[in-house]
Formats: structure tokens, C-alpha cells, sequence
């Protein structure tokens, strides 16, 4: 019969990594005799972009371009010990491990580089583009393939770096739950409008407005794709998504994508996202992790709407369109919130 | 369409790095694009078996005999596996971290806890011979009560559903049934404020539905090893709960994974890996395990359901002054890490907001369901719906614009969290300020002048003077003593895999008999003073106080655990 639109707003914050800490995370980092380096981990990269993100950290820390590192991930006898690829933990338990190889690894290179052009290594810096030269003086300059070379064909040096990154496992307190439960937190605001048709009880996510502060924005790209297709899992959790649709009978348990509901193509809503980056002071270069906590504003904001737009609390997750007539027909109609 | 908004916390970067913040291709993106990134199922051996599991019909059950002989000689069959075979048949995932007590079986033996559970493998040429041997084999089972609701599993009398917890919670610190937060004196400030604002919040399980399911393939390598080919989210996880249950030393197992269909949190059980190299030693050939979508939904661990109730007591000018949580995690029949997210779930309370007085009481519930897991926001999703729904119902409740409600009550740089540590690098009342602008919803000069970095510390920054503690739902006969705990350093080079023996011995499974509560349950008591939160606001006489000065020294990393392996 009518349609009736709502907006609703929701703010989180997010603990990033295992909680407690105790998760350590290792990373080895080689050389090939021309200066091409690997990164090998046991990390898992779920389609996320684990590989893609440690490498760009391996390369700033190297001070080579990208193209130069080459991630392997997860091989139990070459990659040292991970916790895994959870708890948004992957870029901030990992990344910091990247460095702290590559770090090492580097000061190798620009050892054997020093002792190449004969200056102090103290004095070299590397340029980004395969390049090592004097502070200051760019003519005397190796090339970082010539400086691994040379390590290892002249100077016996291996060119590599260990490294593992560890929060301490902190106490609780039984009494007053006193914690150290994580180091850093991301944030994020949402608003959502929707649509509540009083016939149906379907409801029509129109437009997402968010703001997403994730640390530093270590690729750009992969931000994006984190924000943009979890806020979609937030969407699909605040309306269709269960495996017990009466919980907690288990009555029409879902079996497959014909009877587990998530929103399809045309249900997808413009999202328009501004991206907020206070760099965490212990992350890799100020990184957090934006993967789970992208979803969660969403679920809230999308039960705050609903009730601005026709006035009926829905508290039990997915609002269905079931609950959405129950609830309207609960309260004699729609009542409509002040818009805001 | 989105932006990066650069102007903000500009002095706390440089922006200037070569690869850092680049949007970069990446690296596997080709193979991934083209259909040639490979997967655990891109490892089809030769002479490939395949393994699939006869599942419970029934939500509780004893398993009164099993009789597999037509199923043993039925055509393509290798191998029945049976509890019996399973090397160690107890574990749970986070004994890796010596959390919690190991109470799950690979293949259940004297009764089933749930819908789908586990009682016998089969291992054939086909999935097809799987699956026509199952159908032949046999089980008597005797149906038990069972419950499926997480406040009704917690009552005196409710059908006991996990041998090793039988009042059906988790056992924090060795003390208490659920875990505890208190910041504060929370009904002496729900007394003083002018309204009290109560809601209940539920959500349901949901499915991880990655496109890949999860699945393993084990082989035989070379030198008496075995390679396998995971879809893993855990590559550690999985090996060490692998080499655990199957008693054998962690390097002999070859484990590659790293390039996964998507996770979000159903891929760190461990399930598949044991259990396709148990069928591999079996048999000596090549066995694959993998889940069908069905099996996926409804045998797979989901996102637990949790059910929370929020009482706030909040001023006429929209000062939120105590908060109040029940929480209830329904962990399903087994821990997998439920204990572990309600503890991360309880560092997170109340939420980002600057609170002075908060408490919590959050339980780890088991009930005849499919074991819960983690999934994407695990502990935090399911309470900052409640928390957040609630925050606009305090502000439909006293008149206030819903975003200035959260920009007053947000924590900022320095502020003193309800878990006692001070709060750094936030950015709550910027994501506000940025979202009112772009969605033109109008706030106060004043709330846009706001900042995360003006205005907290100082009063915000202490520890309430005194906090009103309680024991309520302390396990009689549980305390450091009567248990042998000693508080222990932390040891933070603790070897987590020797090479042999695989782990520190562990008592042997024994599970209860019947439905009678399992040995050393009459020391516990149900959890009869568990709140029955009541739609009305009724204060309750406040506990005794003790000063936080004069509270115990906090316990050290063993506590954590509630129940050490012994």
C-alpha cells in the first residue's frame, strides 16, 4: 500500500587483532643473488589480499619497488609459524612481522652495499626503484641487484631477516574483568535509508552513507573492497541472512543459496564512503584492519531505520518481512518517526 | 563512490612513502581472474578416496550400538572409521593455547549432542559409495531431552548437554559461570538517573558462505610423512590440532593452504584436516574430506546466535551514566571458541562511549545445536547491534538527536575504559561529524565542533572511587586452592608444537554414562542465580562494596583459561 522511507544512524568501534594478544605471527624474508625477494609466511590469504598487502609493507621496508617481492603464503615447511587469517589481525600481527624481517634483511643489503662503494652504511639510503646510493650524492650508487650480489657471491653474506610480531598474552580479572583486551580500534558512522513497504514488510535499503576511520589506508584499493562488500554482509545480515530462521527452534534450516536468503544484484544500495585514516601508533605504518568491523554498523543502523520509518522496534535479527507485518500490525499501523 | 578524507589527522602521517598507500594490483590477482589460482580441490590425486560421515538424526542422544558389517562390505568401501580408531577423540581448538578443557569428539561415541553430529566416516572410491555405505549402517540410539534455548539450558534440572561442562556454561577462571565486568557501582547510578531505558536483543546464527567449502586432501608423502592440502584460515591451528588428535609429531605433517575461497571465520575449526589424514593412514592412499553445501549450512559451524539485555540509566541532558548487559553466547553443543569471543566480547562493553559506572555478566551457554564459531566481527557483531539499537532508543526516549546522543557520550584520547586501561587513538566523533555531513543530517555547532582529541582525560581518565563487586554465580568449591591453581608468570616462549610427544598428555575421554551429571559436577552448582532480567526496572540492593585498592592482585595468564589442562 505505501512506502515508507526511514533513516537510521549506527556508530562502532573496532578491537583489532586476537583479543588479549598472546597471537604471535611470524615472517621470513630472502633474497635471490639478483636482488628479487621473497616473503614467506604461513598466513592464509582468503581473497582479502593478505599476499598483496605484506608485500607492499616488504617493499616500503626494503626500500625496492614492489615488483622486486613476491609473497608465499602458508606452506608448513617454509613458512614459520601464524595464528591465522581472523580477528582482523592478518594486516596488523602480520605486517608488523613483514617488517621486522625486512628490516633485517635490509640492513644485510645496505651492509653489503656500504662495503661495495666503500662508504658507511649509515650514510646510504635506498631511492624505491632498485637504487642504493650516498645520502646526498646520487652518482655513488649500487644497484640493490648488485648489492645482493655482491653479499652473496663475494662477501658470503646471506640477504635475508627473521621476524615475528607478538602482543603479550594479557591477564583478566575474574572479579572486575580488568583486561589489556587489544593496542588499537577502529571506527565507523553509518547512516541508512530505507524503504518499509507496509504490505509486504519488505524493506529496500535505498542509500549508505558511511565513514570508516581504519588507520592507514595501506592500499587504497583493498580498503575499498573491504568496505564495500562487508557493509553488504552487513546489509544481507540485518535482513536476510540466518540458518535458523526460528531460532532457537531449528525449524527451516537453510540447505542451499535457493533457501539461504541474501540480497541479490538489485538489492545492492548506492554506499558513498569517506575513509578516515588515524594511523595506529603500533601498526605497520599506521595500519589497523578494516575487514570484520565494516559489517557491523550497518546491522543497527538498518533496525534504527526501520523504526523511523514505520514507528516498530525490531530487535531480533534478520528483520523479515514477517516481523516487519507483526510488528505493524503489533503496534495498529504504521506510525511513522520525525525525520531527521 | 568513496573518498579519502586526507585532511583529517594529517600531522600524524607521512604521506610521502613509496608503496604504502598505493592502490596497487594484486599480486594474485591474474591467476585469480583467470581461474588458475589453485585451491585444496585442485589436488586431485590419483586413486583419490573420498570420506563422508554418517551424521545424528536426533538433537540428543545415546548411542546405544553401531552396527557397520553391510556397510564394511558394501563395493568401493576402504575403511570405516569409528570413535575407537580416532587416536585422541577429545579436544577443543583452543587447548593450542591451554583455554578451556577439551570436551569435542572427531566421531562421537556414547551420545550425540547435536543435530548432524559425527558418529561414523566412511571412506570410498566415490562420494557416491560414501554415501550408499552410510545408508547401510546402523545405529540405536536412545532420544535424551534436549534444549535448544540458552536461558532454559542454564536452569536447575535442564538436560545436561556437554559431559565436560554438565550445568551447561563455561567455567571462567576457575570461579565463575560466565564472565564478569564492573566499572563502578551501576544500580547506585541507575538510582540517580532520570531514566532507565531496558532492551532485549537477539540474533540468530548465520552462515560464513564462503563460495569455497571447507575441505582437506591428505596424502601419503614420501619418508613417512603426509602432505596436506587445506582450505584453512589457521594453517597452525589446523596442524596442531591435527598432530594433537592424531598423537603424531608435528613435522611429520606437510601442510599448504594460503590461497583460500573465502573464510570469514568458518575455516578455523579443524575440522577436515584430522580427520582426511586419519582416513589417509587408514588406508595409505589419498583421502579427501570436503563438505557439500548442505553440510556447509548445517553441520558447519555457524556465527552463534547471542542474546543480550541493556539497561542504561541516562540523564535528561543525554549523559549516559550506568550501563547494564546479560549476555548469553549460544555456544551450541562444543566450546570451538565461543569462551574466547565473550571475553573479547567483554574488553569491548559498552561499546565506544565514556561510561562511569558498567557491568556485565555474559555467559558461554551450551545447548543441542551446532557447535557456534567465529565469524566476521565475532563477539563484537552481535553486541554492537544491541548496543547500538538501545542508543536510539535512549534517544527517542529523552528527545535527542540520535548522532549528537553519540557524539556526547563518545570516548576520546585519554579517556578511562571500563576494562581499566585509558583510551588512545580514537576517532569515533570524527566518523560522526563526517557521516552527518555527507548524509546532511543536521547536528549542533556544538557537536561539530567536538573532537577525539579535546576533552577527555582528566575526570574521564579515573577509576571509579569504589566498585561494587559480587560473587554471584561463583562454582561452589572452585578457588585458587581447592583447585591446586597457583598463580603462574606468564611464559611468553611457551613451545607450542614439540616435536614428540605431539602434546602433554591429556586425561583419557570418558563420557558420562547418561544424562547424569558426569563426575565432579556435584561440585558445581547450577546456575540458579542467574539473572532473569525483568521487563520492569527493579533496583536491587547494591553489593557489598569493596575498594578497588583492596581487591586481590589481578591473576596472571593461567587464570585466563578457567580450566588449565591437568
Amino acid at each position: 500500500m505505501t512506502l515508507h522511507r526511514g533513516r537510521g544512524f549506527a556508530s562502532i568501534n573496532y578491537p583489532i587483532g586476537m583479543n588479549l594478544g598472546g597471537d604471535p605471527s611470524q615472517a621470513l624474508v630472502h633474497s635471490n643473488p639478483d636482488g628479487k625477494f621473497m616473503v614467506a609466511l604461513s598466513s592464509i590469504d582468503l581473497g582479502q589480499g593478505m599476499k598483496s598487502v605484506t608485500r607492499q609493507i616488504a617493499a616500503e621496508t626494503l626500500g625496492i619497488p614492489v615488483e622486486d617481492v613476491y609473497v608465499d603464503t602458508a606452506d608448513s615447511d617454509t613458512g614459520p609459524h601464524c595464528m591465522g587469517s581472523f580477528a582482523s589481525r592478518g594486516t596488523h600481527r602480520v605486517g608488523n612481522a613483514v617488517i621486522a624481517a625486512a628490516r633485517e634483511a635490509r640492513s644485510v643489503m645496505m651492509e653489503a652495499a656500504a662495503q661495495e662503494l666503500e662508504v658507511n652504511p649509515d650514510d646510504l639510503v635506498t631511492d624505491g626503484k632498485g637504487n642504493i646510493h650516498v645520502k646526498g650524492a646520487p652518482s655513488k650508487s649500487i644497484t640493490t641487484a648488485a648489492a645482493c650480489g655482491a653479499a652473496q657471491f663475494k662477501q658470503g653474506r646471506t640477504v635475508s631477516g627473521r621476524g615475528i610480531f607478538l602482543v603479550p598474552l594479557s591477564d583478566v580479572d575474574p572479579d572486575t574483568g580488568e583486561m589489556t583486551p587489544v593496542t588499537c580500534f577502529a571506527h565507523a558512522a553509518m547512516v541508512v535509508d530505507i524503504d518499509v513497504d507496509d504490505e509486504t514488510g519488505e524493506v529496500t535499503v535505498i542509500e549508505m552513507n558511511s565513514a570508516y576511520e581504519v588507520g592507514r589506508a595501506l592500499n587504497p584499493r583493498l580498503v575499498e573492497q573491504q568496505l564495500i562488500g562487508g557493509a553488504w554482509m552487513g546489509m544481507s545480515h540485518a535482513l536476510w541472512e540466518t540458518t535458523e530462521p526460528y531460532y532457537p527452534d531449528r525449524i527451516h534450516g537453510p540447505v542451499d543459496f535457493n533457501e539461504y536468503l541474501m540480497p541479490g544484484p538489485g538489492d545492492i544500495a548506492p554506499h558513498h564512503i569517506s575513509v578516515l585514516e588515524r594511523p595506529a601508533p603500533d601498526g605497520p605504518f599506521g595500519g589497523k584492519g578494516p575487514g570484520e568491523m565494516c559489517a557491523n554498523p550497518v546491522l543497527p543502523a538498518v533496525a534504527n531505520a526501520v523504526f523511523n520509518a514505520v514507528g516498530v522496534r525490531i530487535d531480533e535479527l534478520p528483520i523479515t518481512p514477517e516481523k516487519v507485518l507483526r510488528g505493524i500490525a503489533a503496534i495498529g499501523g504504521p506510525q511513522p518517526q520525525p525525520k531527521w | 563512490m568513496i573518498e579519502f578524507r586526507k585532511e583529517y589527522f594529517a600531522d600524524e602521517r607521512d604521506d610521502n612513502l613509496n608503496e604504502i598507500g598505493k592502490p596497487t594490483q594484486r599480486q594474485d590477482m591474474l591467476g585469480h581472474v583467470t581461474g588458475r589460482s589453485p585451491y585444496f580441490d585442485d589436488h586431485l590425486f590419483d586413486g583419490l578416496l573420498h570420506l563422508k560421515c554418517l551424521r545424528s538424526p536426533h538433537h540428543h542422544a545415546r548411542i546405544r550400538s553401531v552396527d557397520t558389517s553391510e556397510a564394511e562390505r558394501m563395493p568401493g568401501v576402504k575403511k570405516v572409521i569409528r570413535a575407537r580408531d580416532v587416536p585422541l577423540n577429545l579436544n577443543t581448538l583452543l587447548s593450542l593455547m591451554d583455554f578451556g578443557l577439551d570436551d569435542e569428539p572427531m566421531l562421537a561415541d556414547k551420545k550425540v549432542c547435536y543435530v548432524g553430529e559425527p558418529v561414523v566416516a566412511v571412506v570410498a572410491e566415490t562420494e557416491r559409495a560414501c554415501f550408499d555405505a552410510i545408508a547401510k549402517i546402523r545405529v540405536d540410539y536412545e532420544v535424551l531431552p534436549h534444549v535448544l534455548d540458552v536461558e532454559e539450558a542454564i536452569k536447575p534440572g535442564a538436560p545436561s548437554v556437554n559431559p565436560t561442562y554438565p550445568t551447561n556454561t563455561f567455567l571462567y577462571h576457575e570461579k565463575y559461570d560466565h564472565q564478569k565486568l564492573r566499572f563502578g557501582d551501576v544500580e547506585a547510578a541507575l538510582r540517580q538517573a532520570d531514566h532507565v531505558v531496558e532492551g532485549r536483543y537477539q540474533m540468530s546464527p548465520i552462515e560464513q558462505a564462503p563460495t569455497e567449502t571447507c575441505g582437506a586432501i591428505a596424502a601419503p608423502e614420501t619418508n613417512n610423512r603426509f602432505v596436506v592440502y587445506t582450505s584453512t584460515q589457521a594453517l597452525f591451528f589446523s596442524l596442531g590440532t591435527a598432530a594433537k588428535m592424531l598423537k603424531v609429531s608435528s613435522n611429520r605433517l606437510h601442510f599448504i593452504g594460503g590461497t583460500v575461497g573465502g573464510g570469514f571465520g568458518g575455516k578455523v575449526d579443524s575440522i577436515h584436516e584430522p580427520m582426511a589424514i586419519l582416513g589417509c593412514m587408514l588406508t595409505g592412499k589419498p583421502v579427501r574430506y570436503a563438505w557439500d553445501r548442505e553440510e556447509e549450512m548445517q553441520v558447519g559451524a555457524p556465527r552463534g546466535a547471542e542474546r543480550w539485555y541493556i539497561t542504561d540509566g541516562v540523564m535528561n541532558d543525554g549523559r549516559i551514566i550506568a550501563r547494564k548487559f546479560t549476555g548469553y553466547f549460544d555456544s551450541g553443543a562444543y566450546t570451538r571458541l565461543s569462551s574466547y569471543a565473550i571475553i573479547k566480547g567483554t574488553g569491548h562493553l559498552p561499546g565506544p562511549y565514556t561510561i562511569p559506572n558498567v557491568s556485565s555478566d555474559v555467559y558461554c551457554v551450551f545447548t543441542n545445536r551446532t557447535p557456534a564459531t567465529a565469524m566476521r566481527g565475532f563477539g563484537i557483531t552481535g553486541v554492537d547491534f544491541s548496543i547500538e539499537a538501545h542508543m536510539d532508543k535512549v534517544a527517542s526516549k529523552i528527545g535527542m538527536n540520535p548522532i549528537e546522543l553519540r557524539i556526547l557520550n563518545s570516548y576520546r584520547d585519554g579517556d578511562m575504559k571500563a576494562h581499566r586501561r585509558l583510551a588512545k587513538n580514537t576517532a569515533l566523533i570524527e566518523c560522526c561529524q563526517v557521516v552527518a555531513e555527507k548524509a546532511k543530517w543536521k547536528i549542533g555547532n556544538e557537536y561539530k565542533a567536538m573532537s577525539s582529541l579535546k576533552g577527555g582525560g582528566g575526570e574521564r581518565a579515573l577509576i571509579p572511587a569504589h566498585t561494587a563487586i559480587d560473587q554471584k554465580g561463583m562454582v561452589r568449591g572452585s578457588g585458587s586452592s581447592s583447585f591446586g591453581y597457583q598463580p603462574q608468570p606468564y611464559v611468553p616462549s611457551t613451545p607450542t608444537f614439540p616435536s614428540t610427544p605431539a602434546f602433554p598428555s591429556v586425561p583419557a575421554y570418558t563420557p558420562a554414562a547418561s544424562s547424569s551429571p558426569a563426575p565432579g559436577a556435584s561440585e558445581r552448582r547450577p546456575a540458579e542465580n542467574a539473572p532473569t532480567p525483568s521487563s520492569t526496572y527493579t533496583p536491587t540492593p547494591s553489593q557489598p562494596a569493596t575498594p578497588v585498592e583492596q581487591r586481590p592482585a589481578v591473576n596472571r595468564f593461567s587464570s585466563i583459561s578457567g580450566l588449565r589442562r591437568r
